[in-house]
């Protein structure tokens, strides 16, 4: 299970003013905070970024490798900062994830960017009208997004589809599909499509006491299901991936399997 | 079109272990499954270290009385027999600290550890008495006495980790943690030692041992689960080397002591004895050990000529 820690946020005052004021204190912490809970990634989420977003991307990627050994994720609808976020990444401790595609022709460039560094992608299951409504609209969707990934030269290895995790509040419905979907889009191609959420939006709304347990439990389902990847908060979930490769059977059981 | 081997991609290679002061020997560091020499690499072939005990053995029988009862009221005297048949390690089981033998102190056997290691130039293994509570007591002493020797120190249970890992962490030593015959417990002990901040490349795995005959099978398929899990599933806690204590168990089997007038259709005693313990280390070898313990000279020469042909 790939982790990639979600805290660092423009949904974030705290990160939002860090960046502004180009303080990076805020940032190491964060990034180190979510390191040592077990992420292996680190996601950099800048926003649409229409001002500064080259120099904001850049700052961010670099400020996070500073302090933490890990490759970023970056996340921003501007393709030029994401560019410009590629260009500076350190891949000594991987490939950076470009976060992300979708159906909508005005993100296709990310595709290009893709197959031009030769790094992996989120590929969002949305087409220009909308939210998908159920599984197979997810599906409908994936599979043209796999014809576009080949189309640009990016290996499918290197995709990941998002079935979009939506809010358990407003669309109780939506849950079970991503569930379904998410088995689903495994069967498009042997070896089975990546799969991954951006996870804490199910309990998005919902009171903040209620998000760590909606989060925990719906990370299980999905897990069982063989995703292979989840936008989190490592704190959060790092039990549940231990448990769940346990019963699994991927980890081998021992007392102290939390512990290693 | 040409047909290609299929090969295992691996996921750990397995720490190398280097014991000894002046002489030093070597196992493990290989990167793949046991003599699987198309898929990595094996730097080291496996040992085998000769046992010798630190009192008159109560329990040898005929077979081994043969070879060393003119040695073995002493353990310098034995070690150094040993030496002349060429042994590139000595294991030294403290069996007279044993509360049913002698139950001597830790003190005498410290004593005698420290002799040995003044005397004898090659790289030594320490054995408690497997008694849990017992070896608490002798191992830490002995473990200081030979601080800085360099050796191998065991074995260390789940009753008796923590003083045991304590005391092989102080003195420099690598350590043996023995669970018994369960992959789990064995991942358990292991992770329990690395909490102590003991470092893992420095543990070897007994998943205690048996002859043939004599549960056997049950060591082997442990072996082998714990070698797949270490070097095939990431599994980092059980990437290390395993030993094998062949002779303790052999030389209690009744196919090593049955004389041939009490069972004339089993044959020659002699050579029965001895392949019984060439035989299981042989298969231990193919289930995973890099490290054997062994008693009979002739069993040792006839696995050393094994692993040779094996490698060459």
């Amino acid at each position: 299970m790939l982790i990639i820690g979600e805290r660092l946020s423009v949904v974030s005052k705290k990160v939002r003013e860090a960046i502004i004021k180009k303080d990076k204190k805020p940032i190491h912490e964060i990034a180190i905070e979510q390191w040592k809970a077990g992420a292996h990634m680190i996601e950099a989420n800048i926003g649409p970024a229409e001002d500064e977003g080259e120099g904001v991307m850049e700052w961010m990627v670099t400020t996070i490798q500073e302090v933490v050994p890990l490759p970023v994720s970056l996340d921003t609808t501007n393709s030029k900062a994401m560019e410009a976020g590629l260009k500076v990444h350190n891949n000594q401790w991987g490939k950076p994830l470009i976060n992300s595609t979708s159906l909508d022709p005005e993100r296709f460039v990310m595709f290009e960017l893709a197959a031009k560094y030769s790094v992996p992608i989120i590929a969002l299951t949305v087409g220009k009208g909308g939210l998908p409504r159920d599984a197979e609209e997810r599906v409908d969707i994936a599979a043209q997004l796999i014809e576009k990934a080949a189309e640009f030269g990016v290996s499918l290895e290197d995709v990941y589809l998002d079935p979009l995790v939506l809010q358990i509040s407003t669309s109780q419905e939506q849950a079970k599909e991503v569930l379904r979907a998410i088995k689903l889009f495994q069967q498009l191609n042997d070896p089975p499509m990546k799969t991954i959420v951006g996870l804490s939006n199910i309990s998005n709304g919902c009171p903040k006491h209620l998000r760590p347990i909606l989060n925990k439990y719906f990370f299980a389902l999905l897990m069982y299901e063989g995703l292979n990847a989840a936008i989190a908060n490592p704190a959060e979930i790092i039990e549940v991936v231990k448990t769940i490769s346990i019963i699994n059977g991927k980890t081998l059981y021992a007392h102290s399997y939390l512990e290693i | 079109m040409n047909f290609s081997i299929p090969k295992e991609t691996y996921t750990g290679r397995i720490p190398e272990i280097v014991f000894g002061k002046e002489k030093k020997a070597y196992f493990g560091g290989e990167s793949a499954l046991p003599f699987h020499f198309f898929e990595g690499e094996f730097i080291y072939k496996p040992l085998i270290a000769f046992e010798i005990q630190d009192d008159i053995p109560e329990d040898y029988p005929e077979e081994l009385a043969k070879v060393y009862s003119s040695v073995w009221d002493s353990p310098i005297k034995w070690a150094k027999f040993c030496e002349t048949l060429g042994a590139e390690a000595i294991a030294l089981r403290l069996m007279s600290t044993h509360p049913d033998s002698k139950d001597s102190k830790p003190e005498e056997a410290a004593d005698k550890v420290k002799k040995i290691l003044s005397e004898i130039d090659l790289p030594l293994i320490i054995l408690g008495s497997n008694h849990s509570e017992k070896d608490a007591e002798v191992l830490p002493v002995v473990s200081d006495a030979s601080r800085g020797y360099n050796c191998i120190i065991g074995k260390a249970q789940e009753g008796n980790y923590k003083t045991i890992t304590a005391s092989a962490m102080a003195g420099g030593h690598s350590l043996i943690a023995m669970s018994e015959l369960d992959v789990n417990l064995a991942k358990q002990l292991n992770i329990l030692i690395t909490q102590m901040d003991f470092p893992r490349e420095k543990i070897i795995i007994d998943p205690m041992c048996s002859a043939l005959g004599y549960g056997f099978e049950y060591t082997y398929s442990v072996m082998e689960r714990i070698r797949i899990a270490g070097q095939i599933q990431g599994d980092n806690m059980l990437c290390v080397p395993m030993v094998a204590d062949v002779g303790f168990y052999v030389w209690k089997t009744k196919e090593s002591q049955a004389s041939e007038s009490d069972i004339p259709e089993w044959g020659s005693l002699h050579e029965r004895a001895v392949m019984w313990e060439a035989v299981t280390a042989c298969s231990f070898l193919l289930s995973g050990a890099e490290l054997l313990i062994m008693r009979h000279p002739e069993a040792i020469n006839t696995v050393k000529r094994f692993i040779g042909d094996l490698f060459s």
